[in-house]
């Protein structure tokens, strides 16, 4: 099992000024598994992932991906390694300034300096695989929220990363559109994608996950297989934040 | 009378509106390339540096052309540097309208979500990819209208040249009133040369504006 393991984070601590935001996180992910990463609201788990990433350092602790050594210091070692570690932002952030096509294509031939037919003819099975080839020539701005957030996840498997971060994707999208979202996601978990995951959509994470991780204050208070945590959680921080999401009928 | 006026003095005005054209296109340029460097000395927050443009900022915008003119003109010969009438004016226009260039990238390229450059940066794109395949394109989108309105700005600012006696269009029409009381004619002739250089510049402007809007950058 050790040499399976994608990716792992020891210790890692995390401080803007004096505050703590991450207090010693480990965490570790093997190939093909799907860790989906729940808590309140600044407990520390959208950090978790920029810090996963790079774009954001550490002040204690390791990551490594892959048996390399994350360092924010050495910029080209660290584009190298986030050409292996795919990010999706809650506000897609794709480029305005580029269709469709354009956006996706753009680090393949760029960063990882793949020829532009190599590239579109990708771009094209991977679009259609989200239903968007057709919309290749749009722009972002003639796009819906869903549709802009599979453009972006599409964007970032353009690299063919080994471990990709989803961080709230579907926070800012409608409930309509959020199902598409998390379907692209459901078929990338069904294809064996090794996948992070920070969400609110609980439905979601106890279908996705095959480990979910419970943070609180910068702290992992809870590890545990989905129906175990959503059934009968082992913290009382985990039950009190499960009950937040039921609600008991008033009406008589 | 027009037709005499025109046939006696175009020649001169001709003359004139190249010197305008000529001191306020070098000037300009220089005033870009300036204002282009000191945007990313800002926007990347460099020590030290940062601190000497920010100092050229507020003293270029702070000071009045003219005044800076005469620095150059009358003040620098005491110091043992004479300058060419032209290549002042140039100096003079490029150190007002760097600082008016700068401002403008600036505040475009700080404009920018700073999510575009994260996205980009995960996407496994080096810092100087980030800027010129995200942040510039975007940022020059943005700063087309205030940087057309600069460049208006200076050539209509040129005028001022005419006090270190070069022979721009000012300089021409004031020469006129003063030789032949033709006041009239030699203002009227005055305007229709500047419409005749800043005109086209708006009107390239807008163009320039419109085409970069239309390609997607709408927000």
């Amino acid at each position: 099992m050790e040499k399976d393991i994608q990716l792992k984070a020891e210790k890692i601590i995390k401080k803007f000024g004096d505050d703590t935001i991450l207090n010693g996180i480990d965490l570790e992910v093997h190939k093909g598994e799907v860790v989906v990463v729940l808590g309140p609201s600044g407990c520390g788990k959208s950090t978790l992932l920029r810090c996963l990433n790079g774009l954001e350092s550490i002040q204690g602790g390791s990551i490594t991906v892959d048996n390399q050594v994350l360092d924010t210091k050495n910029t080209k070692a660290l584009t190298e390694l986030r050409q292996k570690v795919g990010m999706v932002f809650q506000s897609y952030d794709l480029f305005p300034n580029k269709t469709v096509l354009g956006n996706v294509i753009m680090a393949p031939t760029l960063v990882a300096k793949r020829s532009k037919e190599e590239a579109i003819k990708e771009a094209h099975t991977l679009l259609d695989r989200v239903g968007l080839w057709d919309k290749r020539d749009a722009y972002p701005r003639q796009l819906s929220g869903g549709q802009k957030q599979r453009v972006a996840i599409v964007r970032a498997l353009m690299m063919h990363p080994e471990v990709m971060l989803f961080d709230e994707v579907t926070a800012a999208l409608d409930p309509e559109m959020v199902r598409e979202v998390l379907d692209v996601m459901l078929e990338l978990a069904d294809q064996g994608l090794t996948m992070v995951i920070v969400t609110h959509e609980m439905s979601f994470a106890r279908a996705i996950a095959d480990r979910i991780i419970f943070m609180d204050q910068g702290n992992v208070v809870e590890e545990n297989t989905p129906d175990a945590f959503f059934t009968s959680p082992e913290s009382e921080r985990a039950q009190q934040f499960l009950q937040t999401f039921s609600f008991d009928k008033k009406k008589k | 009378m027009t037709g005499s006026f025109l046939q006696d003095f175009g020649g001169m005005y001709l003359n004139a509106l190249l010197v305008t054209l000529r001191i306020s296109a070098w000037g300009i340029l220089i005033a870009f390339v300036i204002g282009f460097i000191a945007s990313l000395i800002q926007y990347y927050k460099i020590p030290v540096v940062r601190q000497i443009f920010a100092v050229y900022i507020e003293l270029s915008r702070n000071t009045p052309l003219l005044i800076q003119l005469f620095f150059l003109y009358y003040g620098l010969p005491k110091l043992g540097i004479v300058l060419d009438r032209e290549v002042t004016a140039i100096i003079g226009i490029a150190f007002l309208g760097g600082s008016y260039m700068a401002e403008a990238f600036r505040s475009s390229l700080e404009s920018i979500d700073s999510a575009q450059i994260q996205s980009a940066l995960s996407l496994g794109m080096t810092p100087s990819q980030v800027f010129f395949h995200v942040l510039f394109p975007q940022a020059m989108a943005i700063s087309v209208p205030p940087l057309v309105a600069n460049v208006i700005f200076l050539i209509k600012e040129s005028s001022v040249v005419s006090a270190i006696a070069l022979a721009d269009l000012m300089y021409v029409a004031k020469d006129l009133i003063g030789l032949y009381y033709n006041t009239g004619e030699a203002l009227l002739m005055l305007v229709i040369c500047y419409l005749i250089i800043l005109l086209p510049v708006s009107i390239l402007g807008s163009i320039i504006e419109r085409r970069l809007r239309y390609a997607g950058f709408g927000i």
